[in-house]
């Protein structure tokens, strides 16, 4: 193309007020879309840090979450033998046997949601994420004691240090909170696994996490545990794989809802931006007809125009983008699909968020300005200039 | 040696609803390397479809328009707008100046078609602007102008790239008296200093008579000299 960059850039500027309109249009599409990502990005990166990489998480093979897996005492002691579970100085398997059930609670908001406690051994601090006390204590082992994630504290009522919650038959006292990185630990509260049995008259844990040696390979645990009949009804995973699976359903759902919504709105946009270069082309007919007197090839009117169309579409993209960038600052709670509980996050603008989003408007532009620029190119000279 | 523009034997018909107009007919004309020359005639005989023709943004139906060497007629049309950008100058009755641009970047324009470099065109450009004696307007828009000030920037812009053959529709035809004896005297200056061919469409005697050459068209074809 011929046409100089700034005869697009001035035609652009003179037009402030339908590129505006455009803009501003364009802006909010790409907001929601941006947004929809951030929050599937949220609850993948959320889940995705909950656990360790070194740690392995035993379930029940049918199990479709922690709830609904259930491994016997005998089971759980064959399995802290086993040579890749890492083991203390005194030769303790470092493995937590977790109780993981369900209770609900009114929410702040209105409306009641499940969370979900989980009982743990003491080992459990020392092989997951650095759970860090802020307020308050740790429960004392032995007693009905709870800590609650800081999440908890937010989206739920009455779920806050010295509140008393019922379930198991019993009175348990909230006695610290908690943070755990980041991670969805934080949308749960902890307890003692051996007071949860007791509460729910239960002898067998929900899952098993240890911290594997340092040469155990996943994949080989995987083979032995199949081809062992006393295991073959467990399945070992990696334990931020296992957290990050839960999430998919939830982040499905909102990719397909979020985008679906949002492409429905982007034809709006798009026939925007295409009415208004169709204007800008209209207004501008006899220049149009005089470029191409002066020598300038179709091709450059096709590009100059479409270019025009493009720019409007990429501020309103980094003008969406800026607005959603602003919902970092919040977090939002939701129940996950995948374990039933309610789940904290917050949107993260990642990189490939703002690619995407810059990529979809930059469709939406060239989408909306194909025809305008291709009727702008297909004009005869003479009718231009009549 | 053969005439600058040799026209023979040109038809141009139009086509409007399956009826078929003729606008020129059989129409045979040499200008030579140098002339200015007017065309004169009433209207709708055809001046403006000849002289686009001669400019190469329109095209003849049949017969054949040799300019320079070249048969206009069997040039492609990116061809034709290659050649335009280096043999032909146009100056329009509504100056036809682009609104966003300033005099300096609208003057550039053809330029931008030329492998000159941008300080070789900026040179192009002010040399350009003070032929017409509009140096001092180089940042300014179209709109900042008058309509005699906007015309001699669109001359400037056709002379900026040098060509050889202006072609001007009615140039004054929407300038007061002063303003179009300024551009009447710079077209003549165009023409004696620096030895362009220019062809123009005018409707004002006094405007023709600037020319060196009249030609008057009627219903489509010239009438012989010294006739009219
Ligand atoms: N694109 C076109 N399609 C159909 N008819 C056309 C077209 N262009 C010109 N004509 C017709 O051709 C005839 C000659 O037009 P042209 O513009 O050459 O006249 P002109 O001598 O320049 O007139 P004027 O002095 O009014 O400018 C007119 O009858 C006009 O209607
Ligand atoms: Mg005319």
């Amino acid at each position: 193309m011929n046409i100089p960059f700034y005869y697009i850039l001035k035609n652009f500027v003179a037009r402030k007020l339908t590129a505006g309109i455009t803009i501003g249009g364009i802006a909010l599409v790409v907001f929601v879309f941006a947004a929809v990502l951030m929050m599937a990005d949220g609850i993948r990166k959320t889940l995705a840090t909950t656990g360790s990489e070194d740690n392995v998480v035993i379930t029940r093979k049918s199990s479709t979450g922690e709830i609904t897996s259930i491994i016997d005492r005998p089971t759980a002691d064959l399995i802290s033998t086993l040579q890749f579970v890492q083991k203390d100085e005194k030769g303790n398997a470092l493995m937590t046997y977790d109780g993981v059930t369900v209770i609900n609670a009114p929410k702040k908001d209105g409306g009641i949601s499940n969370l979900a406690v989980r009982g743990v051994s003491e080992t459990a601090m020392s092989i997951r994420n650095k759970i860090t006390i802020v307020k308050g204590r740790m429960f004392t082992f032995g007693s009905r004691e709870l800590i609650v994630g800081t999440a908890l504290v937010k989206t739920f009522d009455k779920i806050d240090i010295g509140d008393k919650i019922k379930f198991g038959g019993d009175e348990w006292t909230i006695v610290g909170e908690m943070e755990a990185e980041k991670s969805g630990f934080e949308s749960e509260l902890w307890c003692d696994v051996r007071q949860l049995q007791l509460a729910f008259n239960r002898e067998a844990f929900s899952t098993l996490t240890f911290r594997k040696t340092s040469d155990a390979d996943i994949e080989m645990m995987k083979i032995l545990f199949a081809g062992d009949k006393r295991l073959n009804q467990y399945e070992p995973e990696n334990e931020r794989r296992y957290f990050e699976k839960q999430s998919e359903a939830m982040r499905m759902f909102i990719q397909i809802l979020g985008i679906t919504i949002t492409v429905i709105f982007s034809v709006g946009a798009m026939i925007g931006a295409m009415i208004t270069m169709y204007a800008a082309v209209a207004n501008r007919t006899t220049e149009i007809g005089t470029l191409r007197a002066l020598g300038f090839g179709r091709s450059s009117i096709l590009t100059a125009f479409l270019i025009e169309s493009i720019i409007t579409a990429l501020l309103g993209g980094i003008i969406g983008i800026g607005m959603a960038s602003i919902l970092q600052f919040f977090s939002i709670s939701t129940l996950n699909f995948g374990s039933f509980t309610e789940l904290s996050f917050s949107f993260s603008m990642t990189s490939s968020v703002f690619s995407g989003s810059m990529i979809f408007s930059l469709v939406m532009g060239f989408v909306g300005g194909f025809l305008p620029a291709l009727k702008a190119s297909r004009m005869s000279i003479l009718s231009a200039l009549r | 040696m053969s005439a600058l523009i040799s026209i023979s034997h040109l038809t141009k018909t139009y086509k409007r609803e399956k009826q078929e107009i003729t606008v020129l007919k059989d129409l045979s004309i040499d200008i030579e390397q140098g002339d200015f020359v007017a065309l004169m005639g009433p209207s709708g005989s055809g001046k403006t479809t000849l002289l686009n023709i001669i400019a190469g943004i329109d095209r003849p139906t049949q017969g054949e328009v040799m300019i320079a060497g070249t048969n206009i007629g069997v040039l492609t049309e990116t061809e034709l707008a290659k050649w335009r950008s280096r043999h032909i100058g146009f100056i329009f009755q509504f100056y036809n100046l682009i609104p966003v641009l300033t005099a300096f970047e609208n003057v550039e324009l053809p330029l931008m078609l030329t492998p000159l470099s941008k300080s070789e065109r900026r040179r192009q450009v002010e040399l350009a602007l003070s032929v017409v004696g509009l140096a001092d307007r180089m940042d300014h828009y179209p709109r900042q102008l008058s309509g005699g000030q906007e015309q001699r920037v669109a001359i400037a812009r056709a002379i900026a790239s040098d060509p050889d053959i202006f072609v001007a529709d009615e140039p004054t035809g929407d300038l007061d008296r002063v303003s179009a004896e300024e551009i009447l005297t710079l077209l003549e200056r165009l023409n004696k200093e620096f030895g362009k061919t220019i062809v123009m469409v005018t409707h004002d005697p006094s405007a023709a008579n600037r020319a060196r050459i009249i030609h008057h068209l009627e219903k489509g074809d010239l009438i012989p000299q010294g006739q009219s």
